[in-house]
């Protein structure tokens, strides 16, 4: 950084990579960003404009019938509430237990720190894989349920070992005062540890929250019979694979021809992406500090 | 004067040292009321299902009790192992995984070298945040893009029937062979941002002293990357590598899943999906939980096996 700046040669052959470099970096960007515009566009294009074609970065025909339709559609509303209920109830519940299994393992007199922080390292390794899960949800009675979208994730072992060097980076007297004044563990993790932490709790929460928002395949797998416990990316896959396999049936599809051609298919996907993706766009550039730091020291440290 | 006891414990027999550490233990109830909940959890959710590779050597019903199930011995794997389907989802993963490592390796590198040489800092830092996005972004929303975007009047058919490179447009996903091409450059697309993070941090702790020096002698903007940027950056690459040859069977599912059809399921059809299609849609428990173990093992042993290559190398290690 300061660095880049103490060079001073601009020779020709510096200057010409210089552009190079920064053509590549725009066409880069656009690369990233055009699928987005895209589906921006076409989810506040008209649909039956749409049809026409040539819809790149804008909207031709301004319409708010798209979004009007797809949170109509008593499925698709319900499934974007179950989402944010169990993106903010898991990411809550996960950080929490994380952070106070982490804060147990960072105490250096923690007679069992080594044995609990080997047995969950080890399951990084190891895992018993799709079968035996399903299995095992099945006999806990967890299957159609919400809890199953919570419980089974509850502690993750990267997000663990972010929040454990995190503590251990911090002074040591502060827990030792704590202690003097006669604090007990818990107390000195709630009062002390947990505001400490923030930078540490705010990447996991991002990694917690992108994971709980953006899951389909446990749906899918657990609860795909229960209607009322789907979710916004879920009834996007199903939207996905009946256009992939063309057979019109139930869903959104049919649906969405029959409104009087109001909307559809294409614009239906669109505005769905739209929907499951602006809340990540709208978060994550600000955490960019934090989780560019517990990445680094999650990536080293795992 | 808890230390004091567990250096105590240490020299004596183990009879005492379990007492000690009954006796420590004791004193840390609270400690381990805030740890042995989630060590129950742990069990229940990770070693139990590691218990569940017993399936694969039974003949498993599911209308039966767990424990009441026919021991058929090796006989699952051996009619895996006899299965042509296997070793066709074998080479998709094998082959899937293979250019996800050496395309995601080569330009996250790549990216995070010519990142470095930015000389304004509100345009790199701008570059990065975009460049993080689709990382962020489920794939669902990243298969419908791809969808769309290879669609007959999609945005890639468009470009290349403009520039008068192709006449009619193609049905990209429609066509296997191009199933593995697809996949690689998605994967680049979703992640290469994300995989710089480590790279830069990486370059960010190289003695700029270095850099001072190189250019006293008169090294070019090329000759400093490739000799001393780059070197800075190995160490990082080679813990990467080891820990991503452990991950050598696993190509991803999601992308697979949601890209595959019908017409390309030869070659975008992999381990998971083989295991999910035996498993879960005609309730061969056994076979599919057999290939999932091999699956396990298989990594683990690819993981053990690049760690040694390392240490041998006398590079940074995993453990």
């Amino acid at each position: 950084m300061a660095r880049a700046n103490t060079f001073r040669t601009s020779s020709l052959g510096d200057k010409i990579f210089d552009v190079c470099n920064v053509i590549f970096m725009i066409l880069l960007v656009c690369v990233t960003l055009y699928p987005f515009l895209n589906m921006f566009a076409l989810s506040f294009n008209d649909a039956n404009d749409t049809i026409r074609g040539d819809i790149y970065i804008w909207p031709r025909e301004w319409t708010l019938r798209n979004f009007e339709y797809v949170f109509s559609e008593s499925n698709i509303f319900h499934a974007t509430f179950i989402s944010a209920a169990r993106t903010i109830i898991g990411t809550a519940v996960s950080v929490f237990c994380t952070a106070m299994l982490a804060y147990t393992i960072s105490r250096p007199e923690y007679a069992l720190k080594k044995f609990v922080s080997i047995t969950f390292i080890f399951t990084m390794y190891f895992s018993g894989g799709l079968i035996p899960n399903y299995l095992l949800i099945k006999e806990l009675g967890m299957l159609n349920s919400f809890w199953v979208y919570i419980i089974p994730g509850i502690i993750g072992v990267f997000n663990m070992i972010v929040i454990r060097s995190f503590i251990e980076g911090l002074p040591e007297g502060i827990m030792e005062s704590a202690k003097m004044d006669g604090a007990g563990d818990f107390v000195t993790f709630t009062r002390i540890v947990l505001p400490l932490t923030v930078p540490a709790l705010a990447t996991v929460s991002l990694f917690v929250a992108v994971f709980q928002w953006n899951s389909w395949f446990d749906v899918f797998l657990y609860n795909s019979s229960r209607q009322n416990l789907s979710t916004l990316q879920y009834e996007l896959m199903k939207v996905l694979s009946t256009s992939n396999t063309t057979t019109s049936s139930a869903d959104a599809f049919a649906d969405a021809q029959s409104s009087a051609q109001m909307v559809t298919p294409t614009s239906v996907r669109a505005t769905m992406t739209i929907v499951a993706s602006v809340p990540i766009i709208m978060v994550y550039p600000f955490l960019q500090k934090y989780f560019v730091k517990g990445m680094v020291v999650g990536g080293v440290k795992g | 004067m808890e230390k004091q006891t567990v250096q105590i414990t240490q020299s004596t027999s183990g009879d005492s040292r379990l007492r000690a550490l009954i006796k420590t233990l004791s004193k840390q109830k609270m400690l381990m009321l805030m740890s042995l909940p989630f060590l129950l959890w742990v069990i229940i959710f990770k070693y139990i299902p590691l218990w569940g590779w017993t399936i694969a050597f039974q003949k498993f019903r599911l209308a039966r009790d767990l424990f009441d199930q026919t021991w058929i011995g090796l006989e699952n794997f051996r009619f895996l192992f006899s299965e042509p389907q296997f070793y066709l989802v074998l080479r998709n993963t094998l082959v899937m995984s293979g250019i996800n490592l050496v395309l995601g390796f080569g330009t996250a590198i790549v990216l995070a070298l010519l990142l470095n040489e930015l000389r304004r800092m509100y345009f790199k830092r701008t570059v990065q945040t975009i460049s993080y996005l689709p990382h962020f972004i489920s794939w669902v929303v990243a298969a419908n893009i791809v969808q769309t975007a290879l669609a007959p009047e999609g945005i890639v058919n468009v470009m290349l029937m403009r520039m008068s490179l192709i006449e009619q447009p193609i049905l990209w996903l429609g066509i296997g062979e191009y199933f593995w091409g697809i996949l690689g450059v998605t994967e680049v697309w979703k992640n290469v941002g994300w995989n710089t993070i480590i790279y830069l941090a990486a370059i960010t702790s190289i003695d700029p002293a270095q850099y001072e020096a190189a250019e006293m002698d008169g090294a070019s903007r090329l000759q400093r990357m490739w000799h001393i940027t780059l070197p800075g950056m190995k160490p990082v690459i080679v813990l990467l590598l080891i820990m991503n040859l452990g991950h050598i069977l696993e190509s991803g599912f999601e992308a697979q899943y949601l890209l595959g059809n019908g017409m390309n399921v030869e070659y975008s059809e992999n381990l998971d999906i083989f295991v999910l299609k035996y498993g879960m849609q005609m309730n061969n428990f056994g076979l599919a939980t057999a290939a999932g173990m091999f699956k396990t093992v298989v990594s683990f042993m690819f993981l053990i096996a690049a760690n040694n290559l390392a240490k041998r190398m006398g590079e940074s290690r995993l453990y």
